[in-house]
Formats: C-alpha cells, structure tokens, sequence
C-alpha cells in the first residue's frame, strides 16, 4: 500500500522585525516548532510565497497552515492567502495579549517580561491549534478550528512588480 | 526616486527557521539601534510581501540595505520587485567565509559567535552608510 505523506502544520509567522509583537510571533513559532509541537509542524518563511519557487506557494494548498501575526495589518495571514491559499487558523498576537490581559511586550530586540509571557501565551494557543487540526476528527470530514479573527481579509491590495 | 537626506531603510530577511536568518535580523538590530540609529530605518519585510502602501512609497523614496541569511535572497528580491533601489546588498554566508571563526549556532537564541558575525555585518553597513553619506556631503559642498 502507498503511504501517504505525514500530515503537519505549517506556521507562518509574520516575523514583523519592526515591532516587539513580531519578535513575539516568531520566537513563539519557533517554540511550537521545537519544543511543544515537534515533529508535527514546520515553519515557513512568509517572503518566500514571493521570492521562492511554486512549492513554497503551493504548500498552503495541500497542508493547514496557521499563521502567527504581531499586529492587525495581518501580514502573514493575508500574504498567505494572496499568494497560497486560505489559512485554516490564524492568531494575532496584540489580541492575545489583550484577552490575556498581559501588558504589552516591548523590545524587539530582547523581549521585556511581558514580552516572553506573550510568548508562552502565544505559542500555547498555536498548539492547541495544532492539535485541533491533526485530531483524527479533521481528517473525517468535520470542520476545523474557526478563525480567531472574524476581521474581513481585503483582497484588493495591489502588489507593484 | 531615491532622495540622499533620508534615512536608510534596512531590510533584514525574515528567515525564521535558519540560524543566517537570525544573524540577518540581529545585524539589522545592531545597525538600526545602536550603530546608526539617525540614519538608518528599520523596515519589515512582511510588509512588502503584502504589498502594504506604505512601505511601497518607503522602497520607492529611499534606498535599501539589504540582508539575507541565505541563496534565495528574498529581501533583495523583493525590494527589486518592489521597483526599490538598493544601496548594498549582503549576504551573510558570504560575510561568514570571510569570517569563518564566527560559526553561528541557535536560532531563537544566537551563540555569541553569531551575534559577533552579526557585529561584524553591521559595522560593515554602516561603513557603506558613512560613505554614502560622505558622498552626498561632498557633492552638496
């Protein structure tokens, strides 16, 4: 019998080097990655849907994806389904952080308190994540996971070539 | 257009899985926050994969440092596919040949080599900047 190819998420962080809150996404990626979800998600470099080849763009169409975002312009979530497909769940970090009541992070470069709690709050709602796609349930048909956000993803904006 | 009085934007790659993605951010960091904070503005490169407007109109008006942690090269590639003019572009592995004592290791957390080498890249932007600001100083007389 074939074997199909092993069933994991890919997260895409928005990685946003401009603000702590992206620092927050992608060191809370790389800790589902490593530690709370490994072996079972892979991480995926959001510019390389542009700059990379079609198997980059073609991921997001075969396998769930999350992705992690710092702020509400939504980056990767929307870069993801402009140039990918749809993502199965999506977080934003500034929400998190507000419905976790925390203070906000600061330091982009070295995270304060706050900004490490953020992470942990962070990276634990992306495994639940994780694990509510590969439950075997996913696979049988029932729905996945409902977006976080409920916020209109605008497809109108224009990418200059 | 690219105008010699405004800062200079700094691309870093976004790599998150790789440690020359990291060494690419915290050279960013260093020349951003501590090396050239005046002259210098950090810019996400998220922003141009969505093609958010306002970081067109940035890549548009000013010039690009570039820095990538690997071949694909994606901040250069994309600042030229967003019509950018770029004043250096580095790669960080090739940086590291010429420094091959600073061997980085970590991702989330870069060893003390890495955040050497990515000193090194940093010192070796703002030498760029200098001299690009040298230029422009000169021909203002």
């Amino acid at each position: 019998m074939a074997s199909l190819p092993e069933r994991k998420v890919g997260i895409v962080a928005c990685s946003g080097e401009e603000l702590a809150e992206g620092t927050v996404t992608r060191l809370a990626a790389l800790k589902v990655l490593h530690e709370l979800r490994k072996g079972r998600t892979v991480t995926i470099c959001l510019p390389l849907f542009l700059a990379g080849g079609e198997g980059d763009r073609a991921f997001a169409r075969f396998f769930p994806t999350i992705t992690v975002d710092g702020c509400g312009l939504r980056c990767a979530a929307r870069g993801t389904e402009m140039y990918s497909g749809k993502p199965t769940a999506s977080v934003v970090v500034s929400d998190l952080v507000e419905e976790a009541g925390l203070p906000a992070p600061a330091g982009r470069r070295c995270l304060d308190a706050a900004g490490r709690q953020a992470v942990d709050v962070t990276a634990t709602r992306v495994a639940e994540l994780v694990d509510r796609i590969l439950a075997p349930a996913a696979d049988e048909g029932v729905p996945g996971p409902e977006p976080l956000t409920d916020r209109p993803v605008p497809l109108t904006l224009r990418v200059k070539r | 257009m690219s105008s010699t009085g405004d800062p200079i934007l700094v691309i870093p790659c976004s790599g998150i899985g790789k440690t020359f993605g990291s060494v690419s951010r915290e050279a960013a960091y260093e020349v951003c926050d501590r090396l050239r904070p005046g002259a210098t503005r950090l810019l996400a490169l998220s922003k141009l994969v969505l093609g958010d407007e306002e970081a067109h109109e940035l890549v548009h008006s000013r010039r690009t440092v570039t820095i990538d942690g690997c071949k694909l090269m994606c901040a250069a590639k994309l600042v030229e596919m967003s019509g950018g003019t770029i004043l250096r572009q580095v790669a960080v592995l090739d940086l590291y040949r010429e420094h091959k004592d600073l061997k980085p290791e970590g991702i989330a957390e870069l060893n003390e080599a890495g955040k050497q080498l990515a000193g090194v890249i940093a010192v070796e932007i703002a030498r760029t900047i200098d001299a690009t600001a040298g230029e422009a100083e000169a021909r203002h007389g």
